[in-house]
C-alpha cells in the first residue's frame, strides 16, 4: 500500500466502506423492536462501533489482499514460498524434540490439570481423531463430505443401543462401532460415486440430515430426542471405575487411539493407496487413465474415513454417558470439516493443531464465548480468502533414491 | 506384406453425441514395432477417438480390440482403468499431471495397475509391501532417468517447466507398462529443440522398449519424420491412410489439410 | 375433497416460497458455479428487516397496507445489500480457486450471519406481525385457501413474470444470460462481468427477501435459524428443477412444496423435513441434471 499521496484515496475508500456498513447493519444492529411493550430500543453505540471498526478493518483487508496478490505473483514466477511453520515441522532436528515435548505434556496432562480440563482435552482429542478420519476423505481423496457426522452418530448409537439391548460392553462395542460405521460409509458412498464436488457435498449433507432426522423421529428405535442415557464407561479388566478414574482412563485411551490414528494415517498417506487417493483428488480422469479403479478407491476412502468416526462415536458415548440426536447436527460436520480445511488439507500436523485450537481456544477464552460461533464463521471465510492452504500446509514425501545401491 | 496381428484393432468405431457424429465409422490398426500418426484439422474428432478407445467414452457403434498375451481382448465398454491395465496408456492434449505430487510420485502412480498392496499392506508395511514399494520407486526413477527428468524427482510437478511436464506425462504413461502408447499432441507448445528431443524419445520407446505408438499431432515435420504410417481424419471420418509420403501426395488430404505451407 | 384442496393450496404456497428462494440459488450457480450457502441467511435477514421496519411503523401508527409495502421494500433493499456485500467479501476474492474454498467460505458466511442476527437481535423466536390483510371475498374458500396463501401465490406469480421480462427482454438480462453461458466470451464482448455477477446476487437476494416477508406473515414467527432449513430445501428445489434454469427453480419449488404438503398430509407429519432431503439425494443420484436441466459432458 503506497503511503503519501495515496493516503487520501485510501482514507476515502475506507470511509465509503464504513458508511456502507453503518447503513447495512443499521436495522439489525441498532434497532430492537418490542411489539408487546410497544417499545423501540435504539443502540447507537453499535452504530459507532460498526463505523469505526469497519473503517480500520477495511485498511487491513485491502492490505492483506494486496499481500496475497503479491505472493501469488511471486509463485507464478517460480519463487517458492515456504512458511516458517513448514520449515520447522519438516526439519527433523527441530520437529523431533517438539513432538517429544508435546507428547510428554499430553501424557502428564491429567496430573497437571483438573478433571474439568481433562474432560475438555478428551473432547479435543476426539476431534483430532475425527479430523484425521475426515482428512482421509476430504484431504487425501478430495471427496467433499459434509455429512461426516452421520458416521459419528452411527458409532455412538451402536454402542448405546447394543449396550441397552444386549449388554455389550465398551471394548466389544468399539470395533463393532467402527465396523458398522465403515459399512455405512460404503453404503453412503455407493450412490455418490459419479457426483462432482459441490453435488457430492450437498448429497452427503442430505444424508447426514436424514440420519439425524431418523434418529430424532423413529422413537421405537432410537428413543427420539430424549436420547439414551446411562451408557456405561469403559471397564478396566472387568472392574468398573469411579468417575475420576474413568475419566483418566478414557483420557489415556483417547490419547492411545489418537496416536494409532496418526500412525495409520501417516502410513496410508505415503503408500500406494495414499497416492491413488491424491491422484483421484488431483485429476479424476487422469487417475483412471493411469489404471486406478475410481470406484474401489473412493469407497475405500469413505469406509476408512467412516471407521474413525465410528470409533470416535463409541468413545464419545462412553465419555458423556448420554447421547441424543442434538449432538449430531450439520454444524458438527461443518466443524470437523473446518478442522481439516483450516488445518491444511492432507496435513496431519495441521489437522491436529486445528482441532486443538478449535476446541481448546473457546474453552479458554470464556469471555468471548457468546461470540464463539461468530468468530468461527468469520475465521472460515478469512482463512479461505487469505490462507486456503491451511495452518500447516501438507507436503509430499521426498524420496531418497541412491542409484548406486541397487 | 507383414501379416502380423495388430496390437490395436479398431473396427468401425462411431461416436454420436445426440445428432452430432463426432466419430463416424473409423477403422484403424496399429501393428507391433510401429509408430502410427493420426492427423487432421482441428475438430476432426481425433481426441474424441482417443477417448473412445481408452474407455472415457463408450463408442456408440463398433469395436476396439487389443492384443494382449496372444489373446484378442475387447476394449469398448470397459472402464478407463481396465483399458490401461490391458495395455493402452495415454497422455492428454491439455497436460493432466498430478500437480500437488512430486515428479517421482507422478510416475509411481503409473505403476498402480501393476502392483497390489492396499489398506492392510499400507498400514502394516509387511515385507511384501515394502518390497513392492522399493520396486516401484526403482522402476519409476529409472524411467525418469531415461527421460532425463531424474534431477526433478522430488520437485512438485506443478513447478516444472512446460516441456518437462509434457515429458513427465510420457514417463507416467510408460510406468503402466503398456503395449501401446497413445500420445495426444505431444509436441504442442514445444520449441524446436524440445521437439527434436521428443522425436528421439519416441523413437527410443519404439526401438528399445518395444512399445508401439499412436500419436495425434499437428507438427507435420515431426509426423513425416517419425511415422511409419499415417491416418488422416476429417469431420469424424477417415479421409486417407498410408505412408507419410503417400499421404503428402494425396490430393484429398492436401485439399483438406495440407493446403498451408508445412513440411 | 376439501382436504385435498387444502393440501394443494398450502403446497402451492409453500412451493412458491421455495421457488422465490430457489431462484437466487439457481441464478448464482448458473453464473459462477457456486452453491451460495449463505443465501438462506439472506432470506432470514430479509424477514428480520421486515419485522423491524414493520415494528417501527406499527408503533408509529401506520396502516396495514403501507406497512406491508414499506416493510417489503425495506427488506428487499437490505437483503440485496447483504447479498451484494457477501459476494464482495466471501466469494469475489476466491474466484478462480478450487471448488472447495468458496464452498467453505460460503458455509462460514452462513454460520457468521446466523450468529450475527442471533447476537444482535435474539436467539428466540420473535413474533412476526400480521402484515397481510384478510381478503374479504376469499371468505367462502377459507377452508382450503387462506388469505396469506393467496397473497403468496399471486405475489410469486407477479414476481416471476417481472423476472422473466427482465431476463428475456432487457439488456441486463441478456448480459446475465451471456455471462452464465461463457464468462470469458461475455467479457470479451464488453460485458462488465463483475457488475453482472453483483446484479445476479442482488436480484436473487431481493427475491429471497420477498419470500422472507411472505413466510413471516404466513407463519407468524421467525428466528435466526429459519434460513438454514429453508435454504437447504430451496436448494433442493433448484437442483430438482435443474440448477441454472430459472423455470426449473420454479418447477422444483412447486414439486417440493406439493411433495411436502401431500406427504405430511397423507403419510406422516413427523418426517416433513426428510421428504426434502430424500428428494434431494434421489435426484442427485439418478438425474443430477434435474427435470429441466441438460446433462453436460465433461471435456477431456
Amino acid at each position: 500500500m503506497d503511503i503519501g499521496g495515496n493516503m487520501f484515496e485510501e482514507i476515502k475508500k475506507s470511509l465509503k466502506v464504513s458508511i456502507w456498513f453503518m447503513f447495512l447493519t443499521f436495522p439489525i444492529m441498532v434497532i430492537k423492536v418490542n411489539l408487546t411493550d410497544k417499545v423501540i430500543i435504539w443502540r447507537w453505540k453499535n452504530l459507532i462501533l460498526v463505523g469505526i471498526g469497519s473503517f480500520f478493518l477495511s485498511f487491513i483487508w485491502r492490505y492483506l489482499l494486496e499481500r496475497k496478490a503479491k505472493k501469488a505473483k511471486k509463485e507464478e514466477m517460480g519463487i517458492g514460498q515456504t512458511s516458517i511453520f513448514l520449515k520447522i515441522f519438516n526439519n527433523p532436528k527441530y520437529a523431533k524434540p517438539l513432538y517429544i515435548i508435546f507428547l510428554l505434556f499430553i501424557l502428564a496432562f491429567p496430573f497437571i490439570f483438573s478433571m474439568y480440563q481433562t474432560n475438555i482435552m478428551i473432547s479435543a482429542l476426539i476431534y483430532v481423531m475425527l479430523g484425521l478420519g475426515l482428512n482421509i476423505v476430504v484431504g487425501l481423496a478430495g471427496l467433499l463430505d459434509l455429512g461426516y457426522v452421520a458416521f459419528y452418530a452411527v458409532g455412538a448409537y451402536s454402542y448405546a443401543l447394543l449396550n441397552y439391548h444386549f449388554h455389550i460392553n465398551f471394548w466389544l462395542a468399539l470395533p463393532i462401532g467402527g465396523l458398522l460405521a465403515a459399512i455405512f460409509g460404503i453404503v453412503l458412498g455407493f450412490p455418490v460415486l459419479r457426483l462432482r464436488g459441490d453435488y457430492l457435498a450437498i448429497v452427503t449433507l442430505g444424508f447426514g440430515e436424514i440420519i439425524r432426522l431418523i434418529l430424532e423421529n423413529w422413537d421405537e428405535f432410537s428413543f427420539g430426542p430424549s436420547g439414551i442415557s446411562n451408557i456405561p464407561r469403559p471397564s478396566l479388566f472387568g472392574i468398573n471405575l469411579g468417575v475420576k478414574e474413568s475419566t483418566i482412563f478414557i483420557y489415556y485411551l483417547i490419547v492411545f487411539m489418537s496416536i494409532i490414528t496418526i500412525f495409520v494415517v501417516n502410513r496410508l498417506q505415503n503408500s500406494r493407496l495414499g497416492r491413488a487417493w491424491i491422484a483421484l483428488r488431483e485429476d479424476e480422469i487422469a487417475c483412471q487413465a493411469m489404471g486406478i479403479d475410481k470406484t474401489k478407491t473412493k469407497l475405500t476412502a469413505f469406509a476408512l474415513g467412516a471407521t474413525w468416526a465410528g470409533f470416535g462415536g463409541v468413545i464419545f458415548a462412553a465419555k458423556t454417558t448420554f447421547i441424543n440426536p442434538a449432538s449430531f447436527t450439520f454444524l458438527e460436520s461443518a466443524i470437523i470439516l473446518s478442522i481439516v480445511v483450516l488445518g491444511g488439507m492432507g496435513s496431519i500436523q495441521g489437522v491436529i493443531l486445528a482441532a486443538l485450537i478449535m476446541i481448546l481456544l473457546p474453552e479458554y477464552l470464556r469471555a468471548f464465548s457468546d461470540y464463539r460461533m461468530l468468530i468461527f464463521g468469520a475465521s472460515m471465510v478469512l482463512m479461505m480468502v487469505f490462507r486456503p492452504e491451511g495452518l500447516i500446509p501438507s507436503s509430499r514425501r521426498k524420496y531418497e533414491y541412491d542409484p548406486t545401491k541397487r | 506384406m507383414n501379416k502380423k496381428e495388430p496390437i490395436l484393432d479398431v473396427k468401425n468405431i462411431s461416436m454420436h453425441f445426440g445428432g452430432l457424429k463426432a466419430v463416424d465409422k473409423l477403422s484403424l490398426q496399429v501393428y507391433p514395432d510401429e509408430i502410427v500418426a493420426l492427423i487432421g484439422p482441428n475438430g476432426a474428432g481425433k481426441t474424441t477417438f482417443f477417448n473412445c478407445i481408452t474407455g472415457i467414452y463408450e463408442p456408440t457403434l463398433g469395436d476396439v480390440f487389443v492384443l494382449r498375451d496372444g489373446k484378442k481382448r475387447r476394449l469398448n465398454g470397459l472402464k478407463p482403468n481396465k483399458v490401461t491395465e490391458l495395455g493402452l496408456a495415454r497422455t492428454f492434449q491439455n497436460i493432466r499431471i498430478f500437480s500437488n505430487m512430486t515428479v517421482l510420485e507422478n510416475v509411481m502412480v503409473g505403476r498402480h495397475c501393476r502392483t497390489k498392496s492396499w489398506v492392510i499392506g499400507a498400514i502394516l508395511r509387511d515385507k511384501k509391501t515394502r518390497q513392492e514399494e522399493i520396486e516401484t520407486i526403482e522402476y519409476s526413477y529409472n524411467l525418469l532417468e531415461k527421460l532425463d527428468l531424474h534431477k526433478f524427482a522430488n520437485e512438485m510437478a506443478k513447478n516444472l517447466p512446460y516441456g518437462a511436464q509434457k515429458k513427465l506425462e510420457i514417463a507416467r504413461a510408460l510406468a503402466t507398462d503398456p503395449v501401446l502408447l497413445l500420445l495426444d499432441e505431444p509436441a504442442a507448445g514445444l520449441n524446436p529443440q524440445e521437439t527434436s528431443e521428443l522425436k528421439d524419445i519416441i523413437n527410443k520407446i519404439k526401438e528399445e522398449e518395444k512399445i508401439s505408438i499412436l500419436l495425434i499431432e499437428h507438427d507435420m515435420k515431426l509426423v513425416m519424420n517419425i511415422s511409419d504410417r499415417v491416418y488422416v481424419m476429417e469431420s469424424g471420418r477417415l479421409l486417407a491412410q498410408g505412408t507419410p509420403r503417400e499421404i503428402s501426395q494425396n490430393p484429398e488430404v492436401i485439399k483438406a489439410y495440407l493446403g498451408e505451407e508445412h513440411a | 375433497m376439501d382436504y385435498f384442496f387444502e393440501l394443494f393450496f398450502s403446497g402451492l404456497s409453500k412451493g412458491s416460497i421455495y421457488a422465490l428462494i430457489a431462484l437466487g440459488y439457481t441464478m448464482v450457480y448458473g453464473i459462477i458455479e457456486l452453491i451460495n450457502f449463505a443465501h438462506g441467511e439472506i432470506y432470514m435477514i430479509g424477514a428480520f428487516t421486515a419485522l423491524i421496519i414493520s415494528g417501527i411503523l406499527t408503533i408509529l401508527g401506520f396502516n396495514k397496507i403501507s406497512i406491508l409495502i414499506l416493510a417489503t421494500i425495506g427488506a428487499v433493499i437490505y437483503s440485496s445489500a447483504y447479498g451484494f456485500t457477501v459476494e464482495k467479501i466471501a466469494y469475489k476474492p476466491l474466484r478462480g480457486s478450487s471448488r472447495l474454498s468458496p464452498l467453505i467460505s460460503a458455509i462460514g458466511m452462513s454460520i457468521f450471519l446466523q450468529n450475527y442476527v442471533l447476537l444482535a437481535q435474539t436467539p428466540n423466536f420473535v413474533s412476526f406481525p400480521e402484515l397481510i390483510p384478510e381478503i374479504k371475498w376469499l371468505e367462502p374458500y377459507s377452508s382450503f385457501l387462506g388469505s396469506t396463501d393467496f397473497v403468496i401465490i399471486v405475489t410469486t406469480a407477479i414476481v416471476l413474470v417481472l423476472l422473466t421480462i427482465l431476463i428475456k427482454f432487457t439488456k441486463i438480462g441478456k448480459a446475465m444470460r451471456a455471462t452464465a453461458q461463457n464468462q470469458v466470451m461475455a467479457a470479451l464482448v464488453g460485458v462488465n462481468v463483475d457488475k453482472i455477477i453483483s446484479v445476479t446476487f442482488i436480484i436473487g437476494s431481493g427475491l429471497a427477501a420477498i419470500g422472507g416477508v411472505l413466510i413471516g406473515s404466513h407463519v407468524g414467527q421467525i428466528n435466526f435459524y429459519i434460513g438454514f432449513i429453508a435454504g437447504i430445501k430451496a436448494f433442493t428445489a433448484a437442483v430438482l428443477g435443474g440448477i441454472g434454469s430459472i423455470p426449473g427453480a420454479v418447477l422444483g419449488g412447486l414439486v417440493l412444496g406439493w411433495t411436502e404438503s401431500f406427504g405430511t398430509g397423507y403419510i406422516s407429519s413427523d418426517y416433513e423435513d426428510v421428504f426434502a432431503f430424500c428428494l434431494l439425494v434421489l435426484i442427485l443420484i439418478f438425474r443430477p441434471a434435474g427435470i429441466l436441466g441438460e446433462s453436460t459432458q465433461q471435456k477431456v
